[in-house]
C-alpha cells in the first residue's frame, strides 16, 4: 500500500484507493498478498483510480474445480452467482446481517458476502447445490420438507448449510444449541419453530435413531 | 434519454383493500353452490409443499437468479435530502463511461422524501453500473422539511404536499356517543403508539424487463402479476395485451409487493433504451426507503362503561402517517369486534417526508387491535371483571359496525375455549401487577377480526392430457404460503390422484385471470376456482366411463387413479386410460362465482400469551403463545400452522423490536439495514402452539374456506402487551415495547 501511495499520491486518496476496492476493511487486509502486483487504472468521477490486476484462483466447489481469473474486490458470493451461476446462495445485505448467502468453507459456515474470492482460493466450498448426491436429498433437505421448515424459501438455503455445518460438529444437539447455531440467519417469514424441528428430526435421521 | 416523467399511482396504503373489498361485498352470483359437507382425504391433511425439493436444493427461481442473455445490471440514484427541487440532471458524463448501455432522468420537480428516484443507469455489470451513479450529476435546491407526525402536527410545520398536512379521512358515527358517555359509570382513556415498520423482505424487490419487437416480458417479485401488467400498460401506454408478467418464485412480500413499482418502470424503459434486457435489484437500504412501510398511528381511545361491564360509549381519535401518503384506517376492529351501541371515529392521515405507507401484513388491524385490546384489559381492571369476560359479554354474531347482517359464520368464542384451556388462563395474575421479585410473569389474550372472503370471478383451469398427465393452472402468485401445493391437493383429491401427480402452473399473466396475493383472499379465490375447474374435469370423465359402461353418470364413482361403477365395483376403467381415449386434450375452466348476499364474511381468531418481565432491566422475554383461528376449512394443515407461527414471528417482532428511525436534523433514516433495524430472531421464539376451530362456513365458497395471512399477524403484539400487563400492572402503551418504554411505564407506576 505504502509502495503505490507514494506513486499516485497526487493523483488520488487513501479514501479513493479504499472506496475502488468497495469495502475499505477488507480491501485493506488483503493488500500484503497482492502488492508486488501489477496495477491498472480505474476510470472514476475523481480520475484514474489504481487497482491491482485481475488474479487466477482456484476453487474448490461441490467437489469440482474452478479455475477463474478474478479481481481481488470480487467476493465470494458475487463470484458464485455472477460468475459460476450458482444462484442457490442467495444475496440479501450484503453485510454480513441475515445469513442468506451462508456457504461452508473447510466446513465452516461462513457469509460469502463478506469473504472475498480469494480468500476462498485453493479451499473447499460447499453450497446448497452441492449436498443432494447421487439424486438423493441430503437428510436435512428432506427433513425441511417434511417439516415445512420454510415459507417464502428464499433464507432456505442459508439455513440449510448452518445446519449441516452444526450436525456435522454436533450430531445430537439441543434445541439451544440449534437455536445458537442458526441466530445468524435471519428468517423473515418468521418460521423459526418449524426450522429447528427440521433440523432436530434430521440429527436424528442422521443418527439412525 | 427519456425526457418524460411518469408519475405511478400506487395506491393509499390500505385504502387500496378497502376499494377492492368494497367491491366483493356489492356483486351477488346468480348461482351460488353451497359448500361440500363431505369428508375429505388429503384436503384438510398435512401435506408437504409439492415444489419443497427445488427450494432446498436452491433450484427454485426467483426473480434475483433470472439470468439473461446480454443481461445489463440498472442501478437507481435516489435523493439524499427530504424535500428538494431537482434542478437539473446531468447524465451525459455516466452515459459516456464505457459499459453504460443506458440512462433515464425519472424525476423532474420537487423530491418529497430521501430515497426518492431521480435517475437510472444500465450498465455491463452491477460496478460499473454503480459508478455511472455516480457521474450523474444532479443539482437539487433544498428545501424545508419534517420527518416525525410530532413535528408535522405542529403549527408552521412544512408543508409536504401543499396542502395542510393533517387531512381527515375517516368520520364515523353509530348511536349518540354524548348519551354513551352520560350513561356511563366508568370512564376511561388512554393513547396509544405504534411505530413504523418497514417490511424487509427477504429478496429484496427486484424487476427484470425484455423487450421482444413491440412486446415486453417483466420478471417480477411481486404479489400480483396482473396489477403490474396493467400499471405498466397504464403508466407507458402501452396495450396490456403486449405486456407479458411472469414471477415465478418470490422471496417474501408481506404487502410490499402489491401493484406496480416505480423501478419496475425504470427497468422496463431501460431496457427500451438498450435494447437488452435489464435487470433491477434494490439493495438492502433502498428496501427500507422505498418500497412502503407499516404507518404509525397515535391512537386516542376514550370509553365508557356500567359497573356490570356493559360498554356505553366507544372513541377513537386516530392520528396516523405513512409518510408522503395516507396512513392506515386503524378502526375497523373498534367499529366490529365489540358490541356496543354508540361508537364515534375519527381518524386523521399526518403527511411527513419520508417514504410512502403501503398494505403491511393487517394494515390498520394490527394497530387497532394493539390499542382496542389494550385498552379493554385496562377497563375490564377498573370494573374487576376477567378480561376474557369482558370479551365474551360483548361478544357480537352480526357485523357491528355498518351492515348489521350476520356473520355467515363466526368461530370465535371457540377459539376463546380452547386458547383459554390450552394456555391455563386461570394461571394469570388476577389483580395486573399483584407478583414479587425482580422477574415478573404475566398472561394476556386478544382477538382478532379481518377479512378473508376471496374475489368473486377468479378462473383457473384443469388441464387433461392424453398421456395421462394433469395440469392445475391459474395466474395466482404463491408468497410462500403453499398456494401451488393446495392447488395440486384439490386438484388430486378431486381426480383420484396424488399431489405429486399434478404439475401446478401459476405466476404468468398468460394464465387465467386471478387477483393480488394479499388481504387473505388468495386461498378463498384460487381453491374454489381449482376445485370447479377440476369438477368439471371429474364429471366429465364420468361421463365418459358412463358412457362406455352404459351406466349412469350418478353411478361412476372416483377411486385411486380409476373410476368404477358404484354398483359392481369390478367394473372399472383407469384414469390413465380414459384419457388415452380423449381425441385431444381438454381444458375446463373453473371460476370462484362469489357469495350471497346478506352475509357479512371475516376471519376470528385469539391468541394467548405469557410473558416474563424483568423489572430491573425492562427487557421482555416471551415464554409461550397459543394462537386459535377460524379461518373456515383448512385446506393443508402443515402450511397453514407454518402461516400461524410466521404471523405470531413478526408479531412478536412488532411488540418488542421493529421500529424506523428518522433522523431530525438530515431527513434521513437512520437504520436502513437488518443491524440497526431489530427484527425478531432464533433466540425470541417462545413456545408456540396452533389450534384451528376447522369450521366449514357454509356459503362462502365450495370449499367453506377463508383467508389466513393476515389473521396470525393481528392479534399477537396486543396479547403480549396485555400479558406484559398482567405481569408487571400497567400497560406500556408503546410499541416497540423496548425496555426503556417498558422501565418509564414502571416509573409511572410508580408515580402513579
Amino acid at each position: 500500500m505504502e509502495k503505490i501511495k507514494k506513486k499516485k499520491r497526487k493523483t488520488f486518496t487513501r479514501r479513493d484507493f479504499l472506496k475502488g476496492f468497495g469495502s475499505g476493511a477488507l480491501g485493506a487486509a488483503v493488500v500484503p498478498k497482492l502488492v508486488s502486483q501489477d496495477v491498472f487504472s480505474l476510470q472514476t468521477k475523481e480520475g484514474k483510480i489504481p487497482l491491482y490486476s485481475k488474479k487466477q484462483i482456484t476453487l474448490n466447489i461441490n467437489e469440482k474445480n474452478y479455475s477463474l481469473v478474478i479481481e481481488p474486490r470480487e467476493t465470494l458470493l458475487h463470484v458464485l452467482r455472477e460468475k459460476l451461476n450458482l444462484t442457490g446462495t442467495k444475496k440479501t445485505c450484503s453485510g454480513g446481517e441475515c445469513g442468506a448467502c451462508t456457504v461452508l468453507l473447510d466446513g465452516n459456515p461462513i457469509y460469502s458476502c463478506l469473504t472475498l474470492a480469494i480468500r476462498a482460493d485453493n479451499k473447499k466450498i460447499t453450497t446448497v447445490e452441492g449436498l443432494a448426491a447421487d439424486g438423493k436429498l441430503h437428510p436435512i433437505q428432506q427433513a425441511f420438507i417434511e417439516k415445512d421448515g420454510y415459507q417464502c424459501g428464499f433464507c432456505t438455503p442459508g439455513f440449510i448449510m448452518s445446519s449441516v455445518a452444526l450436525l456435522e460438529k454436533n450430531k445430537n444437539p439441543l434445541t439451544e444449541e440449534i437455536k445458537t447455531a442458526l441466530s445468524g440467519n435471519l428468517c423473515r417469514c418468521g418460521n423459526y419453530s418449524k426450522i429447528y424441528e427440521a433440523v432436530s428430526v434430521a440429527s436424528k435421521s442422521m443418527r439412525g435413531a | 434519454m427519456a425526457k418524460k416523467e411518469y408519475s405511478i399511482d400506487i395506491k393509499d396504503s390500505n385504502l387500496l383493500y378497502h376499494e377492492e373489498f368494497r367491491e366483493m361485498e356489492t356483486e351477488e352470483p346468480e348461482e351460488v353452490p353451497s359448500p361440500e359437507k363431505e369428508k375429505f382425504k388429503i384436503i384438510g391433511d398435512y401435506t408437504p409443499r409439492i415444489d419443497g425439493e427445488r427450494i432446498v436444493t436452491g433450484r427454485a427461481p426467483f426473480t434475483h437468479d433470472i439470468k439473461l442473455r446480454g443481461m445489463l445490471c440498472g442501478k437507481i440514484l435516489r435523493c439524499p435530502h427530504a424535500c428538494a427541487e431537482v434542478v437539473s440532471v446531468h447524465l451525459s458524463r455516466a452515459r459516456s463511461l464505457p459499459g453504460v448501455k443506458a440512462t433515464l432522468q425519472l424525476k423532474k420537480g420537487r423530491v418529497k422524501y430521501a430515497g426518492e428516484q431521480v435517475a437510472a443507469a444500465a450498465a455491463v455489470d452491477e460496478k460499473t453500473a454503480e459508478e455511472a451513479l455516480k457521474l450523474i450529476k444532479v443539482e437539487y435546491k433544498t428545501l424545508p422539511f419534517v420527518v416525525t407526525e410530532e413535528k408535522a402536527m405542529e403549527e408552521g410545520a412544512p408543508q409536504v404536499h401543499d396542502s395542510p398536512n393533517i387531512d381527515k379521512f375517516n368520520d364515523y358515527n353509530r348511536g349518540d356517543i354524548k348519551k354513551g358517555f352520560e350513561s356511563a359509570d366508568v370512564v376511561l382513556e388512554r393513547t396509544y403508539k405504534t411505530a413504523v415498520e418497514i417490511h424487509h423482505t427477504a429478496e429484496t424487490h427486484g424487476s427484470v424487463a425484455k423487450w421482444e419487437g413491440k412486446r415486453v416480458t417483466v420478471w417480477d417479485s411481486t404479489q400480483a402479476i396482473f396489477n403490474v401488467r396493467d400499471g405498466l400498460a397504464q403508466t407507458l401506454r402501452i396495450p396490456a395485451s403486449r405486456i407479458k408478467v411472469i414471477k415465478k418464485y418470490m422471496g417474501g412480500g408481506f404487502g410490499s409487493k402489491l401493484g406496480l413499482n416505480d423501478y419496475t418502470v425504470a427497468a422496463v424503459l431501460l431496457a427500451k433504451e438498450a435494447k437488452r434486457p435489464v435487470k433491477i435489484t434494490l439493495s438492502r437500504k433502498e428496501n427500507s426507503l422505498c418500497v412502503g412501510n407499516r404507518p404509525s398511528s397515535i391512537q386516542t381511545i376514550k370509553a365508557g362503561v356500567k359497573k356490570d361491564g356493559t360498554l356505553t360509549a366507544l372513541y377513537l381519535k386516530n392520528y396516523t402517517c405513512g409518510g408522503i401518503r395516507r396512513g392506515d384506517r386503524c378502526s375497523e376492529p373498534l367499529i366490529d369486534v365489540y358490541k356496543c351501541s354508540n361508537v364515534k371515529v375519527e381518524e386523521y392521515t399526518v403527511f411527513t417526508n419520508t417514504g410512502a405507507g403501503r398494505p403491511t401484513r393487517a394494515p390498520g388491524h394490527v394497530q387497532g387491535t394493539f390499542a382496542l385490546e389494550g385498552f379493554l384489559d385496562e377497563l375490564a381492571h377498573k370494573i374487576n371483571l376477567d378480561p376474557l369476560e369482558l370479551r365474551k359479554k360483548h361478544y357480537t354474531t352480526k357485523n357491528e359496525g355498518g351492515t348489521r347482517i350476520p356473520y355467515s359464520s363466526k368461530g370465535l368464542d371457540k377459539c376463546y375455549l380452547l386458547g383459554a384451556k390450552k394456555i391455563g388462563w386461570g394461571r394469570r395474575n388476577k389483580k395486573p401487577g399483584e407478583g414479587n421479585g425482580k422477574i415478573r410473569r404475566g398472561l394476556g389474550m386478544a382477538s382478532q377480526i379481518w377479512w378473508g372472503m376471496g374475489r368473486p370471478r377468479t378462473l383457473a383451469d384443469v388441464k387433461l392430457h392424453r398421456d395421462g398427465s394433469v395440469e392445475a393452472v391459474c395466474g395466482t402468485q404463491d408468497l410462500g404460503t403453499g398456494t401451488k401445493t393446495y392447488m395440486a391437493t384439490i386438484t388430486a383429491e378431486t381426480l383420484g390422484l396424488e399431489p405429486k401427480d399434478i404439475t401446478v402452473k401459476i405466476g404468468n399473466t398468460e394464465y387465467p385471470w386471478c387477483g393480488s396475493s394479499g388481504g387473505s383472499t388468495t386461498t378463498p379465490s384460487v381453491a374454489p376456482a381449482i376445485r370447479d375447474a377440476a369438477l368439471k374435469a371429474a364429471n366429465y370423465m364420468k361421463n365418459q366411463t358412463a358412457e362406455k359402461m352404459e351406466i349412469s353418470p350418478d353411478d361412476v364413482i372416483i377411486g385411486k387413479e380409476k373410476l368404477s361403477n358404484k354398483n359392481d365395483p369390478a367394473q372399472s376403467i383407469s384414469f390413465k386410460e380414459l384419457l388415452k381415449e380423449m381425441r385431444r386434450e381438454r381444458v375446463f375452466h373453473g371460476e370462484y362465482v362469489g357469495r350471497p348476499l346478506g352475509y357479512a364474511y371475516n376471519t376470528f381468531g385469539a391468541h394467548f400469551a405469557e410473558v416474563e418481565v424483568d423489572i430491573e432491566t425492562g427487557k421482555i422475554k416471551v415464554l409461550k403463545v397459543v394462537a386459535t383461528h377460524d379461518s373456515g376449512r383448512i385446506i393443508n394443515k402443515l402450511t397453514a400452522e407454518s402461516q400461524v407461527i410466521g404471523g405470531i414471528t413478526q408479531g412478536i417482532s412488532t411488540a418488542l423490536f421493529e421500529q424506523r428511525v428518522m433522523d431530525e436534523a438530515t431527513g434521513n433514516m437512520v437504520n436502513p439495514n437488518l443491524r440497526d433495524y431489530k427484527i425478531a430472531t432464533s433466540f425470541d421464539i417462545p413456545e408456540i402452539e396452533v389450534a384451528f376451530v376447522d369450521m366449514v362456513d357454509p356459503r362462502i365458497n365450495i370449499l367453506g374456506t377463508k383467508g389466513l395471512g393476515e389473521p396470525p399477524r393481528i392479534p399477537i403484539a396486543a396479547a403480549i402487551a396485555n400479558a406484559v400487563y398482567n405481569a408487571i400492572g400497567i400497560h406500556v402503551s408503546e410499541i416497540p415495547m423496548t425496555p426503556d418504554k417498558v422501565l418509564q411505564a414502571l416509573k409511572r407506576k410508580e408515580v402513579g
